[in-house]
């Protein structure tokens, strides 16, 4: 018998779909028979209380949380976020409710101990419920009361050697993608970018530093798998800039079938015999790559490193030697203003431990926008408010017609007055000998 | 290192507020004449450290009070 009735919670169960609401039920039925004996440290019937409280704000359509808080662990700006139920008294359980974020792995990668551990500490000390991953890429504990918080983030530096993340106008926890631990594509090592980064910036990822948050997350290629290019203000994504490696027996292979198209993926249905002119050379967006005589050939200095070529033949094409990555800064949510995507800082920077001329780049961009940045406003807000070329003014980088993504769509670069000859001012009169009024 | 003088300078001009609690760290920019946003930050983060100044935090945002000052504390039972 459960502790509240939840017909309209219930409903959520009913779809095709896996619903947290059986997640939360099924965590509910396992505290109550506690078959671990565990000694919960906050209420056993925690996830009741939160399907009653839910439950009630389907009933009113209102929220029952005060969302936010003074709650955190000493000397951290960051990684907790306060919450509090609106009715204890008929949901003693999430009478508090914090949430914690903890820094994921780079690349996310786990051992089944670890989780074991992570999935034990929150059973003990909180309400058993996660979130794998935030969009920022945290591991996400929902769900613990104040008295935990101190002794949670003791289990979590000192017994499993792992961090709390950012939140609240902090860098926010570093995100990256698998990289060179598993990728060919990668154009640079992303763990380690990450990690060095994260070790560099521990002030600002614990502490409120700026206007707003701030994100960095490193993509080894412009496949962008953690997507940085759309969720980040400071996006890093390997490239190369010489050429694509074309191993020519290979292309012939794929040609011939004896090699299936991007690595046997879409092979469900029988989409026909691989065609490389539709495929391939037709689908490359600057049109610089053909096929002749049985030879592929790449006019580089046109590719724009879309990778579809790549995807889809990867024993035959390889990224370049000349390997590092290009900035992008600016993307961000819908949240105050509408989404944007990154725009291109810096099209190509060397990225070899230490990270120098990274950081070099990354702190010019943090004074400019700790300075003119309003209080809530994210750095692509900044940039759209007073144009890019504030920004390349602050970072001392050369507007180049890579900053320009469209012609005559985005008027990033003017002409100063110091750089035209002769000023603004003219001769009217020699003006006027050639042009009649 | 904050000064004494630089600790004084903000707590009088928080104290000198009225109708709010918390404020964003920008807000503190003009409270010492002459500072880099960074050096404040770092001082701000210092009085956090030391008691006098505490965090607010919507998840999203942070804002920044003198210690126990304002409603949240009291009502949530956290002081």
């Amino acid at each position: 018998m459960p502790k509240h009735e939840t017909p309209l919670l219930d409903e959520l169960e009913s779809g095709p779909w896996p619903s947290f609401v059986s997640d939360i039920k099924a965590e509910a039925a396992s505290r109550a028979k506690n078959e671990k004996n565990v000694e919960f440290q906050i209420p056993v019937d925690v996830c009741d209380d939160l399907l009653g409280v839910l439950e009630l704000s389907y009933k009113h359509g209102r929220t029952h949380w005060k969302h936010g808080g003074i709650v955190g662990v000493f000397g951290y700006g960051g990684g907790v976020i306060g919450r509090y139920c609106d009715q204890p008294g008929m949901f003693p359980g999430v009478a508090h409710f914090h949430t914690v974020r903890v820094n994921q792995p780079g690349g996310k990668f786990y051992n089944t101990a670890y989780l074991k551990q992570l999935c034990d500490l929150w059973e003990f000390r909180g309400s058993g419920l996660t979130n794998m991953h935030g969009s920022t890429g945290d591991i996400i504990l929902i769900g613990t009361q104040t008295p935990q918080l101190e002794e949670i983030f003791y289990d979590l530096t000192h017994n499993m050697n792992q961090d709390l993340g950012g939140s609240g106008s902090n860098l926010r926890t570093p995100a990256d993608c698998i990289g060179s631990a598993r990728c060919e594509y990668a154009c640079y090592d992303t763990q380690s970018m990450c990690y060095a980064l994260t070790q560099e910036y521990q002030d600002e990822l614990h502490r409120p530093a700026f206007p707003y948050k701030f994100k960095f997350k490193f993509d080894g290629c412009p496949n962008c798998c953690v997507a940085s290019i759309a969720r980040s203000d400071m996006s890093f994504i390997g490239l190369w800039r010489d050429e694509i490696r074309i191993d020519q027996a290979a292309v012939a292979a794929y040609v011939g079938g004896e090699i299936q198209p991007n690595g046997g993926a879409h092979a469900g249905r029988d989409w026909g015999k691989f065609d490389i002119q539709k495929e391939v050379i037709g689908l490359c967006p600057t049109e610089c790559m053909r096929y002749e005589g049985g030879k592929l050939e790449i006019d580089n200095k046109e590719c724009t490193h879309c990778m579809h070529c790549i995807n889809v033949m990867p024993r035959a094409l390889r990224i370049g030697n000349d390997r590092g990555c290009a900035i992008l800064v600016g993307a961000k949510a819908p949240i105050l203003d509408g989404a944007q995507m990154g725009s291109l800082l810096v099209p190509f920077i060397s990225v070899e431990d230490p990270y120098d001329e990274v950081k070099e780049v990354i702190e010019k961009v943090w004074d400019y926008w700790m300075e003119e940045g309003k209080n809530r406003e994210r750095l692509g807000e900044l940039i759209k408010r007073q144009g890019f070329q504030k920004l390349l003014e602050a970072t001392d980088i050369e507007a180049s017609p890579l900053h320009v993504s469209e012609p005559r769509s985005n008027p990033y670069i003017f002409w100063k007055e110091e750089e035209v000859e002769g000023g603004w001012e003219r001769d009217v009169k020699a003006y006027r000998k050639d042009h009649l009024r | 290192m904050a000064t004494d003088e630089q600790k004084k300078l903000i707590v009088e001009a928080l104290e000198k507020k009225t109708g709010k609690s918390k404020f964003y760290l920008k807000d503190f920019y003009t409270m010492i004449p002459d500072l880099k946003p960074r050096a404040i930050k770092n001082i701000v983060n210092e009085m956090v450290a030391d008691g006098i100044l505490e965090y607010w935090s919507s998840g999203s945002t942070t804002l920044i009070g003198l210690k126990g000052v304002g409603k949240q504390a009291g009502a949530e039972h956290e002081d």
